[in-house]
């Protein structure tokens, strides 16, 4: 089931399933966030602030608005 | 040869770019930005090359202003900054995105050096990487292997770019054609195929699947935790403040004593006249006005400079940006702000890392109205002179109350005029965060200095010819005058003295005072008087106005000078009892607590530094943002002021 990636808990692993249309697109996708890449939600600022990801051995703060424009799916942990 | 140096943020390219030019680099201008161009000399064997270090890009696609240099120069062979060759630094412990860029500039058919660096990082996270397949996907790129850190690799990519080969026409995308630098959808389309192209070929080069590192990963648990994230964030900006205060002010007392003892012995060397003065009042202390600046920026940047090494302001920005963003900052702003409670130089210029010019141009707008050190001074002498030393609320001392309501006063008015800012700018980019936090390392010294001293050359050399210059102009307004009058008022107030059978000392400082009062600046602050008299100022302080602009602490400087005290350590004593009782017509004190009170709130946002301004001009590459920067203060502390004095008359 696809969700925004705001929405995701800290420790929960998803799999990046869309990038929606918007002018951070590129960006986006220039940042790492390609569709089938599997991410980590580490953790977030408080009060609705940026929330942190693990991206392949890196990590990656994104806004809140940011984060809704990938669209993620839950899986249990990480595959390999 | 010219050789551009291009990269990921993070992956250690100033450290490529310290390593292979050490100290033989100096700072220039790429035109229409504000990134600093930074061009190093290379020598290969007999050869020397240039070195360009371009801003840390993800791509070669500009997301902001200051990254459409990389595009620009790359892309247009007219170009002046036209690389005839391109070493790309990667970060090997993140190669697949960093392979994005790279292979960009390989089809672009630049001769092409890959540095692998962080190797050192890679084996620690056991990332295994296969340089033997690199070269397979890019066989005409040379590839070497370093950690720049340690200074490894150096003679290697020496080599490397000594014998660098030649194009023939590989690609990495077939029939790879650079996007124009607006449209988007190719852009996209494109970056997409490079990855899937990447990804393909990731099993052959890389083979294990990365994560964060644990050790990261549990500092990050503390750093960026949702309460103790900012106790810390608290206790590292004291520190900082604590180190800044009490070690600036050892070298800056220094300079001043040194400047003043240079222009004492220079006046005695010097045959009298204009000459000599103009050496002596006006060159020499004008350098002293640049020159004190530099221990606060070197210790605040050396302080910037390390957090951002080890990592950790990124977090900074990272906890802080939810709470700017109503102001229409950034969490990036923050750095800035708060060193301009030092020191607004240091913190104006610390704003380039702002990458969205909306958010910079307000944070450099609102920076100086941050109470910064040369306000203490001010503060201090008028404090003392009209709020009374007692406890309020039984238990709070009244006059550390006013200072810090002064200091609070700063800090919201920056905060509210940001958010008027906010919807007068208006801009065309969007701005977004999406920000690298890097894993934590140990600061590279080297890196660390070099910063620092950049910082302080530019300052020196860049801002330090406008304050000379306006000290120069300073000088000769307070010692020229319509001549006779200036002649007559001192020759009068030294025979005044000679007849009341004062000592030498007090006759000098009394002419001192007289010739200034008929100086044009003295003329000045008279013609100021019926503006500044709705203050509750006097033609005093309307001369202490104008010469202060050169620096807010002046003011004490010149009272001291007004009320012909001496320039020593009893000044503040023997100014404080002198301005205590000066009297108008009328017979009431002219420093009253509504006075005192409505020139306390004129210091707090009146724009009263040109150094300040000579780096505002700098940094936003026009006069018109320091103008209207100057305005809006003044405007801000007559309005002010005059407020104030109407309510506490």
């Amino acid at each position: 089931m696809k969700s925004s990636l705001s929405h995701i808990k800290n420790g929960e692993f998803v799999i990046i399933r869309e990038i929606l249309e918007s002018s951070l697109k590129v960006k986006l996708l220039e940042m790492g966030l390609t569709v089938e890449k599997q991410i980590e939600v580490l953790y977030r600022a408080p009060f609705g602030g940026p929330i942190a990801i693990d991206v392949e051995g890196y990590v990656l703060s994104l806004r809140k608005d940011e984060a809704e424009l990938v669209e993620v799916e839950r899986i249990k942990s990480a595959q390999t | 040869m010219k050789i551009a140096l291009l990269g990921n943020p993070n992956t250690g390219k100033s450290s490529v770019f310290n390593m292979l030019t050490g100290l033989r680099q100096h700072v220039g201008n790429f035109p229409g930005v504000t990134v600093d161009k930074k061009v190093g000399i290379l020598s290969i064997g007999e050869e020397s090359h240039e070195l360009i270090d371009f801003p840390g890009t993800y791509s070669i696609y500009p997301r902001s202003k200051d990254e459409e240099v990389v595009y620009k120069s790359i892309s247009n062979k007219e170009n002046q900054n036209y690389p005839d060759a391109v070493v790309v630094v990667i970060d090997v412990s993140n190669l697949e995105r960093n392979l994005l860029l790279f292979s960009q500039v390989y089809d672009l058919q630049f001769p092409t050096v890959m540095v692998l660096n962080m190797t050192d990082l890679a084996k620690r996270k056991n990332i295994s990487y296969s340089a033997e397949e690199l070269q397979k996907l890019f066989p005409e790129a040379r590839i070497v292997e370093s950690n720049a850190r340690v200074k490894m690799g150096k003679q290697h990519l020496l080599a490397a770019l000594n014998d660098i080969p030649k194009r023939n026409g590989s690609t990495f995308l077939p029939a790879a054609k650079i996007a124009e630098i607006d449209d988007l959808e190719t852009q996209q389309i494109e970056t997409k195929k490079r990855f899937e192209k990447i990804k393909e070929a990731k099993p052959n080069f890389e083979q294990t699947m990365e994560r964060v590192a644990p050790k990261t990963r549990q500092i990050d648990k503390i750093l960026v935790h949702p309460f103790f994230g900012y106790v810390f964030f608290a206790v590292v900006l004291m520190i900082v403040f604590q180190f800044v205060y009490v070690f600036a002010s050892i070298p800056m007392d220094l300079i001043d004593g040194t400047f003043s003892y240079l222009s004492t012995w220079m006046s005695g060397a010097l045959p009298q006249g204009y000459l000599s003065d103009l050496i002596t009042q006006g060159i020499i202390p004008g350098i002293g006005g640049v020159v004190i600046f530099i221990p606060q920026i070197a210790l605040l940047f050396l302080f910037i400079s390390i957090l951002e090494e080890t990592g950790y302001l990124s977090r900074v920005v990272f906890i802080m940006d939810r709470l700017m963003r109503p102001f229409g900052l950034n969490g990036k702003s923050v750095v800035p702000l708060m060193s301009s409670v030092a020191c607004a130089i240091p913190g104006v210029m610390s704003a380039r890392t702002i990458a969205d010019w909306k958010e910079r141009m307000i944070t450099i707008m609102v920076a100086p109205l941050m109470s910064c050190s040369a306000r203490i001074p001010v503060y201090t002498l008028l404090i003392a002179l009209v709020i009374p030393n007692e406890t309020v609320f039984g238990f709070m001392n009244l006059q550390g109350l006013v200072l810090f309501g002064l200091y609070a006063l700063g800090t919201i008015s920056a905060l509210a005029i940001a958010i008027i800012l906010k919807f007068i700018i208006k801009t065309k980019e969007q701005g977004f965060l999406m920000l690298e936090m890097p894993s934590y390392k140990f600061p590279k010294w080297q890196n660390v200095g070099l910063t620092v001293w950049e910082k302080v050359k530019v300052f020196v050399w860049d801002a330090g010819k406008i304050i000379l210059a306006i000290s120069i102009l300073l000088w000769g307004l307070a010692t020229f005058g319509p001549s006779e009058k200036m002649e007559e008022a001192s020759v009068l107030a030294r025979e005044n003295g000679l007849e009341l059978g004062l000592s030498d000392d007090e006759i000098n400082q009394n002419v001192a005072a007289a010739k200034l009062e008929n100086s044009y600046i003295g003329i000045l602050g008279k013609g100021i008087e019926p503006v500044i008299e709705p203050l509750g100022y006097d033609w005093k302080i309307g001369i202490s106005l104008i010469t202060s602009f050169a620096a807010r602490e002046v003011f004490v400087g010149s009272m001291a000078t007004i009320y012909a005290v001496g320039d020593d350590s009893e000044t503040s004593r023997s100014l404080m009892d002198k301005m205590r009782n000066e009297k108008r017509q009328d017979g009431t004190p002219v420093y009253s607590l509504a006075t005192g009170v409505s020139l306390m709130i004129f210091y707090v946002f009146a724009m009263q530094c040109m150094a300040t301004l000579a780096v505002v001009k700098r940094e936003t590459k026009s006069w018109k943002w320091p103008l209207i920067q100057m305005g809006y203060m003044g405007i801000l502390a007559y309005l002010g002021a005059f407020v104030t004095y109407l309510i506490l008359v």
